[in-house]
């Protein structure tokens, strides 16, 4: 899914030319493009560690369009942070079941709030591989998620389901787990 | 006032007037310095940008702290303070089951010391960021300082030394560092008399070798007379091979050294051929001589450290290794003892004297070899002070104690009581430059100011009193160093910035030396602490009479487990906690409510052990003391402690 990135650096490298040509009228657009690569937690140089969420999703051939979204939504710093965190990441063909348009709208720079609340609602603060979001089913608990929503989690067999989408694998990561899941997890 | 203060102060005034003129003088010279230094724009050249790096790091003495703190330069910044010589409950250092070792002596358990001189490990001449090596004065001992990791690796104990502080200057390439006692004491040590000090007393000087992996031993001492050995510094390039001693008290006094220590005009800086001591050494010259000293090492691998009591030394004498040991004698008392970047000039501060004398070292190799010698004490010539005399610097100050070096030809004196720096060229001997320093200087720092090449861009001054330079704090004020820029011809002040301690002495060392060695966390593959958990699933509690073994994980955001029961009154629970993480900079603590001692402060993929004796049955809280996360404050545990006679069951769980 090549589309997105494509079209991102393509709405940056207008910005950029734009606030090139004009710099006193387009401040908000230069604004923006310096935004676009804040120096945060994200920009930290370490090949030592081991990867954190963001490191192992950017290397995943599968999770290029997650990441085009988490830079475009500039939410990438928290994906670097001390988490501890669990991500359920949508691959790109979860990105793909939705409806048409839909990833280049949110792309957007003037949809960039509505993009980071949909991403933040496949984060949930703590680590939860699927043996302890089992446990979470048999002790009847729900998963708190980072936008303050409650998302029901449920068994299918050896499935784990969250909102309805499966997980289809799990990587622990420096900074907490990704569960990668077959679909973008939608509020009910 | 007595004839003598009167004197003194008299000195003072003339000293003040010059001081005055100098400063009219060059201020009509300079538009630039007419404000003074602290008027002139100078913030700027201190300022590193948020986020931007020191270039240097300085290492400085933490004193009578015990321990050494990292600055950043220019900025002042305080990095870290690394705990050697003294207990540290913020890092748990020698309160966790893993360090308590490093503080052992043959008195014991000392939790505390004196630490003055960092010095850099070198090679071929030049600080080369393996190691920092520090002297505990005290309890005689020197301490080495991985600068890998910014832990104390070893601690080594000196025998037969009674205060070590003329320690641990090092050779060109850390062949040996030194351990010179300031206080002589009975060698051995015995029950006599303490007015049979000149028939009893000995000073010893000892080279420490270190090893390609670090390893410190006690190669061997040179027994000399009775006097108190000050400072030292290692000859360099054509040097290279020799160590000189300053020392005073060469009256062999053993009361009121304030008044009986300065009748002499000079004393001796005490000359060791350390190549010749080698050639003697696989002669074997030595005497093996009975002695009790104990060696401690942190093991990296199995994450503890251990102690080592070790019984002999072998000890050189002079009379019996002619060519080992010369004395080129040195007005009033010299404290420091400085060789230039070439080799050749050996400055001798005396600090009592009003000149300053510097020795030749061609023309000490001469004196020696024409064996102009005006006498022999215990076997060892004393050289001629004119053959071996460079020249003086005339009237340069007050009170000079340590000299650096810019490597232009230039050194740098500090001067205690007329509290000031004074530059002067090394071949003509002339006063170039003088600032005053905000108070009462001791040590100076040049980053590689002692070694070979020098980075002369900025001196530090690390003052012994403060007064009025910042906020008051009670009776109790910071101590202070102060940044001059020394890249012009005239020294500018920039910084004042407040120490940790004493700052006694220090080090300077370019960051790209040291900073792309500085290691991230432990690789949990690599830890080989035998109760060390490589996975959450191996947390256990284990008993073995009384004594009780928790195995417990700390990662985001959780003890591995988190519920202990079985625990009774009486026992000695030591709880072994493996930090999980393999990610830099996420360290976990450890606390656990009525402990006796202090917290844990466990680095990534490191192991550490806190003892528990509980007094009280009940149920006891633990938890992390180091903000590791965003769910940091929810990290905790209980355990249960019944009484001694309970028969609860041993038990741990996590979410059950």
């Amino acid at each position: 899914m090549k589309t997105p990135l494509k079209f991102l650096a393509f709405g940056l490298i207008t910005l950029a030319v734009a606030s090139c040509s004009t710099p006193t009228n387009k401040t908000e657009e230069a604004g923006a493009v310096v935004d676009a690569t804040p120096k945060g937690q994200a920009s930290v140089v370490d090949d030592e560690s081991a990867k954190n969420i963001l490191q192992v999703a950017a290397s995943s051939p599968d999770h290029t369009t997650l990441v085009a979204a988490v830079t475009a939504a500039q939410i990438e710093h928290v994906l670097v942070n001390a988490g501890p965190l669990t991500v359920f990441a949508p691959n790109n063909a979860a990105f793909e079941k939705l409806p048409a348009g839909t990833v280049e709208n949110l792309l957007k720079p003037e949809n960039k709030a509505q993009l980071a609340t949909i991403l933040t609602r496949h984060a949930a603060p703590g680590s939860y591989d699927v043996e302890a979001l089992k446990k979470m089913v048999a002790k009847g608990r729900t998963l708190y998620m980072a936008t303050g929503d409650y998302l029901e989690v449920t068994v299918d067999g050896d499935d784990v389901l969250i909102n309805g989408c499966k997980i289809i694998g799990t990587i622990n990561t420096s900074n907490g787990i990704i569960n990668v899941v077959d679909q973008v997890i939608l509020p009910k | 006032m007595n004839v003598k203060t009167m004197k003194k102060q008299h000195f003072i005034n003339k000293l003040f007037a010059l001081v005055v003129l100098a400063g009219v003088v060059t201020s009509c010279g300079s538009s630039e310095n007419s404000k003074g230094a602290l008027g002139s724009d100078v913030a700027s050249q201190a300022y590193v940008t948020p986020g931007e790096h020191d270039d240097f790091y300085a290492f400085m003495s933490g004193g009578f702290s015990g321990q050494i703190s990292v600055y950043g330069l220019p900025s002042g910044r305080l990095f870290r303070v690394i705990p050697v010589f003294s207990q540290d409950p913020e890092k748990g250092y020698g309160y966790n089951e893993e360090t308590k070792p490093m503080l052992e002596t043959s008195f014991g358990f000392v939790p505390w010391d004196d630490a003055h001189h960092p010095e850099l490990s070198q090679t071929n001449g030049v600080p080369d960021g393996r190691w920092i090596f520090i002297n505990g004065n005290n309890t005689p001992r020197i301490a080495r300082i991985d600068l890998k990791t910014f832990e104390t690796a070893e601690i080594i104990e000196i025998p037969n030394s009674g205060g070590n502080h003329s320690s641990p200057f090092t050779t060109e390439n850390s062949e040996y560092i030194v351990a010179g006692t300031r206080f002589s004491v009975p060698f051995p040590q015995k029950d006599v008399a303490i007015d049979t000090y000149k028939e009893n007393f000995k000073g010893t000087l000892s080279f420490i070798s270190v090893a390609e992996d670090g390893d410190m031993d006690v190669a061997f001492q040179v027994l000399l007379p009775g006097y108190d050995y000050d400072l030292a510094h290692a000859g360099k390039g054509k040097s290279h091979g020799w160590m000189f001693f300053t020392s005073y008290n060469t009256e062999e006094e053993h009361t009121l050294l304030e008044v009986n220590a300065s009748q002499r005009d000079k004393d001796y800086i005490a000359a060791i051929n350390w190549k010749k001591a080698e050639e003697y050494m696989a002669q074997g010259k030595f005497k093996e001589m009975p002695a009790s000293y104990v060696d401690n090492h942190y093991d990296e691998s199995k994450q503890m450290a251990f102690s080592e009591t070790r019984n002999t030394v072998k000890v050189l004498i002079p009379s019996e290794c002619p060519g080992l040991v010369y004395f080129l004698p040195t007005p009033k008392s010299p404290h420091g003892v400085d060789v230039d970047p070439t080799g050749e000039f050996i400055v001798g501060n005396g600090k009592l004297s009003s000149d300053m004398s510097i020795h030749s070292f061609d023309k000490m190799i001469k004196a020696i070899e024409g064996e102009k010698f005006e006498t022999t004490i215990d076997g060892i010539p004393v050289l001629q002070y004119e053959e071996v005399l460079s020249g003086i610097v005339a009237q340069p100050g007050l009170g000079p104690l340590h000299t650096e070096f810019d490597g232009k030809g230039n050194a740098y004196t500090s001067f205690f009581i007329s509290s000031e720096i004074v530059k002067w060229n090394l071949e003509t001997k002339e006063v170039l430059d003088r600032v005053p320093a905000y108070y009462s200087i001791g040590h100076l720092m040049i980053p590689g100011g002692d070694s070979k090449k020098p980075w002369g861009k900025y001196v530090v001054a690390l003052n012994k009193i403060t007064k009025d330079r910042f906020l008051p704090t009670g009776p109790e004020l910071t101590q202070s160093a102060q940044l001059y820029d020394i890249s012009g011809e005239k020294m500018k002040l920039i910084l004042d910035f407040p120490t940790i301690g004493e700052p006694h002495y220090a080090q300077g060392i370019a960051a790209e030396l040291i900073a792309p060695n500085s290691l991230k966390y432990y690789k949990l593959e690599d830890n080989n602490h035998p109760q060390a958990i490589k996975s959450p699933n191996d947390s256990r509690i284990e008993r073995d009479g009384n004594i009780v073994r928790v195995y417990m994980g700390a990662i985001r955001s959780h003890f591995t487990v988190d519920n202990l029961e079985g625990i009774k009154v009486g026992d000695k629970v030591y709880f072994h906690i493996t930090n999980l993480e393999q990610d830099w900079d996420v360290p976990h603590g450890f606390s656990v409510m009525g402990a006796n001692n202090a917290e844990l402060l466990i680095m990534p993929g490191q192991t550490e052990t806190l003892l528990w004796e509980p007094q009280r049955e009940g149920v006891y809280p633990f938890y992390c003391t180091d903000f590791c996360s965003a769910l940091h404050q929810e990290m905790q545990g209980y355990a249960r402690v019944s009484d001694k006679g309970a028969t609860t069951e041993l038990k741990w769980s996590l979410d059950e």
